[in-house]
C-alpha cells in the first residue's frame, strides 16, 4: 500500500503570498508585449471603485494606482503638489512625472475628493497622450435616476475606451468580464469570512497581499491563486493565539505601508478591515444574465455595495457600518486609521471616535502615510492597546 | 415686479423700489455691509417664527428651490469667513481642535465646528438650527461637513451631484447628448428635493414662484457679468479680490432677491460711471493682476495691500467665477417658461464651469489673462482647501512655460492665522513685483484693455 501523498499547504500557501507580495510592489506598467494573451493595454484607475468589468471587456488590464509607497523617490512631485496634499495624489504624480506610469493607455481618477479630482487635470497637462478622464461616481445615490446616471456614464466610459483600442466593446464580452470578477469576488468574501471566522489561520497583513495583487495582475491569474490559496488557509493548522479581536478602518484610499499592517497583526487578530474596499466592492454577485450588462453594473453600485467614508449615502450612515463591522466581526475594539492629509480620512476618524465613545467601544486612532518607515513608536501604541484590551477582557 | 413683496427675503416686508428713484450716492461696500447685517438679523430669529432654514454651500446649492419655499439660508461657509475677517477664527479653530479635529483639514469647517459647540453663536448673531442642509459634490469638503450637521441635528442632508467637466478640452454645448443626460441626472434630484422641501416646510411646490426667482437671478447674472466685463478696462474700476469679494457675498446671499437684484443694478451703474470717469480703484494703475484661489480672510486687506502698493490690481480672479457656482456668464441665464427643466439645465453647465475653473484651470485661465489683459498671475495655495490647492502649483508650471507670464505662488490659509507669514509673503510679492518691472517696466497701461459694452438686465 503506497503512502498517500499530503499537499504541503503551507509551502504553496507561502508561494502564492511571495507571487502577491512581489506584484503588490511592482509599481512598473507590463509593455504590451509582456502583457498575457487576451490584453493590448492597460488602463490605470486611482481608488477607491472602478468597473474594472468594462475595461478588461475593453482588452485592457485595469490597474489599480495605488501610489508608491515607502520606497519611491520624490524628485518631481514635490514642485507640483503642495506640501499639505495627501501621499497617495503626490506619489500618483511623481509616477506620471517619472515615467513610471508612462506605459498606460489612460488614466481615470473619481470624485472621492478634490485632490482626487485635480489628478485628471495633472495628468492631462504633463501625459496629453493618455487619456486622462474624471469618472463621475455620483454621490448622491439615493434621488431616483442615480443608477440611470451611473449607467450613461459608464456608457461614456465604454465609448471612450472603444475609441481608444479600435474595436466596440461588446454586450457579451462585458457580460462574461462580470462572471468573471464575479468569481474573484466571491473568492475575495470567502477570504474575509475566515478571517472573522477563524483570525489565526489569516493574518490582515497576509489577507491584503491576496487581495491587493488583483489591483495589478490579470483577474484571470489572481482567481487561480484565490482558488489555491483558500484551501490552503483552511488546512492551516495554527493555534489560536491570545489576541485581542479588531477591525482596521481607514484604509480605503491611500494605503498603509505593509510593515504597519505586521505591526497589529503581531498584536491583535483583525477581523475586518476597509483595506482596498473597492475591490470588494459588491455586496452580493453583479447579475449576470441581463440584457443590459452596462445597467447590470450600475445598479450594482446605486443598490449592492459597500461603504466608504468618500461616498455619502443617507441609507449607510457611517457609524452604522462601522458597528455592523463590529458585530459582524465579534469584536472587541476598533483601529481607526487616517492617511495624513486626507481629509475625509480624518474628518470620519474623529466622528467614529464620537460614535464609539457613545457606543461604549475601545479603540486606538493612528495616522500614517504611505512613505512612512519607523513603526516602533507604532508597535508601542498598538501593544499597550491590545494589552489594556485584554486585560479589560478578562 | 407686482410680486415684489411676497419674493423679498423671507422675514422682510420690504417693497421693491420704484421705477424711477431719486439717485442718491451708492457706496457698494455700506449697502452690502447693510444687507449683511439684516440678512444676519432675519437668521437670528429664523426659529423662533418657526420659518424653515436651511444651512447651503456657494456652491451648487438649489438656492432658486429653497428661496420658492421661503427657506432662510444660513451660509455657514461665510459665517466662518467672517470669523477670520472678526479676528476671531484663532479661538474658534482652537476649540475644534481641542474636540479633536485634525490640524490638516479645512479651516472653515473647523471655525463653525467651533462655533456649534459654543451654541451656534456666530460673529454676527446666533445662527437657526437648521431643517435640511444641500451640499453638492463641487468641493468634496461640503459633503463631510454637511455630514457634520447630520449628526449634530439629525436632520437630513440632500447632496446634490453635479457632473462636471470629465477630461480636458471637454465642450459641452446647451442641448447636446452629454448635457441633455447631465441635465436630466440635475433635474431627476431637484424632483426629489422639491419632495423634501415639501415635506419640511408643508407646503406645496410652486413652479410660478420659482420662475419668478429664475426671473430676479436672471438680471443679477446679467448685472454681475457686465461688472466683471468692466474691470478688462484699464484702469480697473475695483480690485476682484476685495471690492469683488463683497459683490459675490451679495451675489449669494441674495439671490433671487429684490433686493439682490437692486444692488447688483446700482453696482453695475456705479461701477460704469466709475469708467466713464476713468476712475480706477489704484491711483495710478501700473500692473493688472489676475488671482488665482481664495483671499486669506485673516489678512484680506493686508494682502491686497502688498500688491496695491506696487500699483498692482487684481482685475480678475477665478474666485469670483467659482465660489459663485460659476454662474458668472452671460449665457447661463434661465428660461423661466420652463423653470424646472431650465433651473437643471443651466445647473448642469454653471456646475461644469465652477468646477473646471479648478481641476482644469489652464484651460480658462489662458483666455481669462488674453481678457482682462493681465501682466502676472498669483497663486495663492491654500493649505486646508484641496479644491482650490492641490493642483494650482502644477497649474502655475504649465502657465509659467506656455505663456511666458510671471507668477507668483504664495501659501497661507483661508481663516488660520498661522500660516499667514507676513515678512515671507511680503519678500515674495516684492521680488515678484521687480521681476515685473524688469520685464519692461511700469508703465501707464491705459487702454491696453478693453470691455464688453454688456447685456441689458
Amino acid at each position: 500500500m503506497s503512502a498517500q501523498i499530503v499537499p504541503d499547504y503551507e509551502a504553496q500557501l507561502n508561494a502564492i503570498l511571495d507571487r502577491c507580495h512581489s506584484a503588490s510592489l511592482d509599481a512598473r506598467i507590463p509593455d504590451a508585449g509582456e502583457l498575457p494573451e487576451g490584453y493590448t493595454g492597460t488602463l490605470g484607475n486611482f481608488p477607491v471603485y472602478f468597473p474594472d468589468e468594462i475595461a478588461h471587456a475593453a482588452g485592457l488590464l485595469p490597474v489599480n494606482i495605488l501610489g508608491g509607497g515607502n520606497k519611491l523617490e520624490m524628485k518631481h512631485a514635490d514642485a507640483r503638489m503642495g506640501s499639505f496634499v495627501c501621499s497617495i495624489c503626490r506619489s500618483t504624480t511623481e509616477l506620471g512625472l517619472n515615467g513610471t506610469l508612462a506605459g498606460l493607455t489612460g488614466f481615470v481618477t473619481h470624485p472621492i475628493c478634490d485632490a482626487a479630482k485635480h489628478l485628471a487635470g495633472i495628468w492631462s497637462r504633463n501625459l496629453p497622450d493618455q487619456m486622462a478622464e474624471i469618472l463621475y461616481l455620483p454621490q448622491n445615490p439615493n434621488s431616483p435616476g442615480a443608477a440611470r446616471y451611473v449607467a450613461a456614464e459608464y456608457q461614456r466610459l465604454r465609448a471612450e475606451l472603444a475609441r481608444k483600442v479600435g474595436h466596440p466593446i461588446s454586450d457579451a464580452a462585458i457580460r462574461s468580464s462580470i462572471r468573471l470578477y464575479n468569481k474573484k469576488r466571491r473568492l475575495m468574501r470567502e477570504l474575509y469570512q475566515i478571517r472573522r471566522d477563524e483570525p489565526w489561520k489569516l493574518s490582515c497583513s497576509e489577507s491584503y497581499l491576496l487581495v491587493r495583487a488583483g489591483t495589478r495582475i490579470p483577474c484571470e491569474e489572481h482567481v487561480e491563486l484565490l482558488e489555491q490559496a483558500l484551501p490552503a488557509i483552511r488546512q492551516r493548522h495554527v493555534a489560536a493565539q491570545d489576541k485581542p479581536r479588531v477591525i482596521f478602518v481607514g484604509g480605503f484610499c491611500e494605503q498603509p505601508p505593509l510593515e504597519m499592517l505586521e505591526t497589529i497583526d503581531d498584536a491583535c487578530f483583525v477581523v475586518d478591515d476597509d483595506l482596498l474596499i473597492g475591490q470588494r466592492w459588491f455586496t452580493e454577485d453583479v447579475p449576470e444574465d441581463v440584457g443590459d450588462p452596462v445597467w447590470a453594473l450600475a445598479e450594482s453600485y446605486i443598490e449592492r455595495s459597500h461603504a466608504s467614508p468618500v461616498q455619502h449615502d443617507e441609507r449607510k450612515p457611517k457609524g452604522d457600518y462601522l458597528m455592523a463591522m463590529l458585530r459582524d466581526g465579534k469584536a472587541d475594539a476598533a483601529i481607526l486609521t487616517a492617511a495624513k492629509f486626507c481629509e475625509p480620512g480624518l474628518d470620519e476618524q474623529l466622528f467614529w471616535s464620537k460614535d464609539l465613545d457613545a457606543a461604549g467601544v475601545q479603540y486606538l486612532v493612528l495616522e500614517f502615510e504611505e512613505k512612512m518607515t519607523s513603526f516602533e513608536q507604532m508597535a508601542m501604541q498598538v501593544e499597550t492597546f491590545a494589552e489594556s484590551l485584554l486585560f479589560a477582557l478578562a | 415686479m407686482t410680486t415684489a413683496i411676497a419674493e423679498a427675503v423671507p422675514g422682510t416686508s420690504r417693497s421693491a423700489p420704484a421705477a424711477k428713484e431719486i439717485w442718491t450716492p451708492f457706496n457698494a461696500h455700506s449697502e452690502g455691509q447693510r444687507l449683511f447685517k439684516e440678512w444676519y438679523a432675519r437668521l437670528e430669529t429664523a426659529n423662533e417664527r418657526h420659518e424653515p432654514v436651511a444651512n447651503v454651500f456657494v456652491m451648487g446649492n438649489a438656492i432658486e428651490i429653497l428661496r420658492s419655499f421661503d427657506f432662510h439660508m444660513v451660509f455657514p461657509e461665510i459665517n466662518s469667513l467672517q470669523t477670520g475677517v472678526r479676528k476671531t477664527s484663532a479661538e474658534f479653530i482652537r476649540i475644534s481642535e481641542d474636540y479633536g479635529m485634525s490640524p490638516d483639514v479645512c479651516s472653515y469647517v473647523k471655525a463653525d465646528v467651533g462655533m456649534m459647540l459654543k451654541e451656534e453663536k456666530e460673529p454676527l448673531g446666533k445662527m437657526p438650527k437648521p431643517d435640511l442642509s444641500v451640499s453638492s459634490n463641487m468641493c468634496g469638503t461640503f459633503i463631510k461637513w454637511a455630514e457634520i450637521w447630520e449628526r449634530r441635528y439629525k436632520m437630513p442632508s440632500f447632496v446634490l451631484d453635479l457632473p462636471g467637466q470629465r477630461s480636458s478640452s471637454w465642450v459641452v454645448r446647451p442641448g447636446d447628448a452629454q448635457h441633455s443626460a447631465d441635465s436630466r441626472w440635475v433635474e431627476d434630484q431637484f424632483k426629489d428635493l422639491i419632495a423634501k422641501c415639501e415635506k419640511i416646510t408643508g407646503k406645496r411646490f410652486d413652479i410660478d414662484r420659482l420662475a419668478e426667482v429664475q426671473g430676479r437671478v436672471n438680471q443679477m447674472v446679467i448685472h454681475w457679468n457686465n461688472v466683471m466685463e468692466l474691470n478688462r478696462t484699464c484702469p480697473a474700476p475695483y480690485n476682484a479680490m476685495l471690492d469683488g469679494l463683497t459683490y459675490i457675498g451679495i451675489m449669494n446671499v441674495y439671490r433671487g432677491t429684490v433686493e439682490g437684484v437692486e444692488f447688483m443694478r446700482r453696482l453695475e451703474e456705479d461701477v460704469r460711471a466709475k469708467v466713464a470717469r476713468g476712475e480706477g480703484r489704484v491711483p495710478e494703475e501700473r500692473f493688472r493682476l489676475l488671482f488665482s484661489g481664495t483671499p486669506c480672510y485673516v489678512s484680506m486687506r493686508r494682502l491686497v495691500e502688498l500688491f496695491e502698493t506696487w500699483g498692482g490690481v487684481f482685475a480678475y480672479s477665478d474666485y469670483l467665477t467659482f465660489a459663485a457656482g460659476g454662474m458668472d456668464a452671460a449665457e447661463l441665464l434661465y428660461d423661466t417658461s420652463r423653470p424646472l427643466e431650465s433651473l437643471a439645465e443651466v445647473t448642469a453647465l454653471a456646475a461644469q464651469r465652477g468646477l473646471s475653473n479648478q481641476f482644469f484651470a489652464h484651460e480658462r485661465m489662458e483666455k481669462q489673462i488674453k481678457d482682462y489683459g493681465v501682466d502676472g498671475v498669483v497663486f495663492h495655495g491654500i493649505k486646508s482647501c484641496r479644491f482650490v490647492s492641490a493642483g494650482m502649483a502644477d497649474t502655475r508650471d504649465y502657465i509659467s512655460k506656455r505663456l511666458d507670464i510671471p507668477t507668483l505662488y504664495i501659501e497661507s490659509d483661508l481663516i488660520d492665522p498661522r500660516y499667514w507669514s507676513d515678512a515671507q509673503i511680503k519678500n515674495r510679492v516684492d521680488a515678484f513685483f521687480e521681476a515685473l518691472q524688469q520685464r519692461g517696466g511700469a508703465g501707464p497701461l491705459k487702454g491696453k484693455a478693453t470691455h464688453a459694452q454688456g447685456r441689458t438686465a
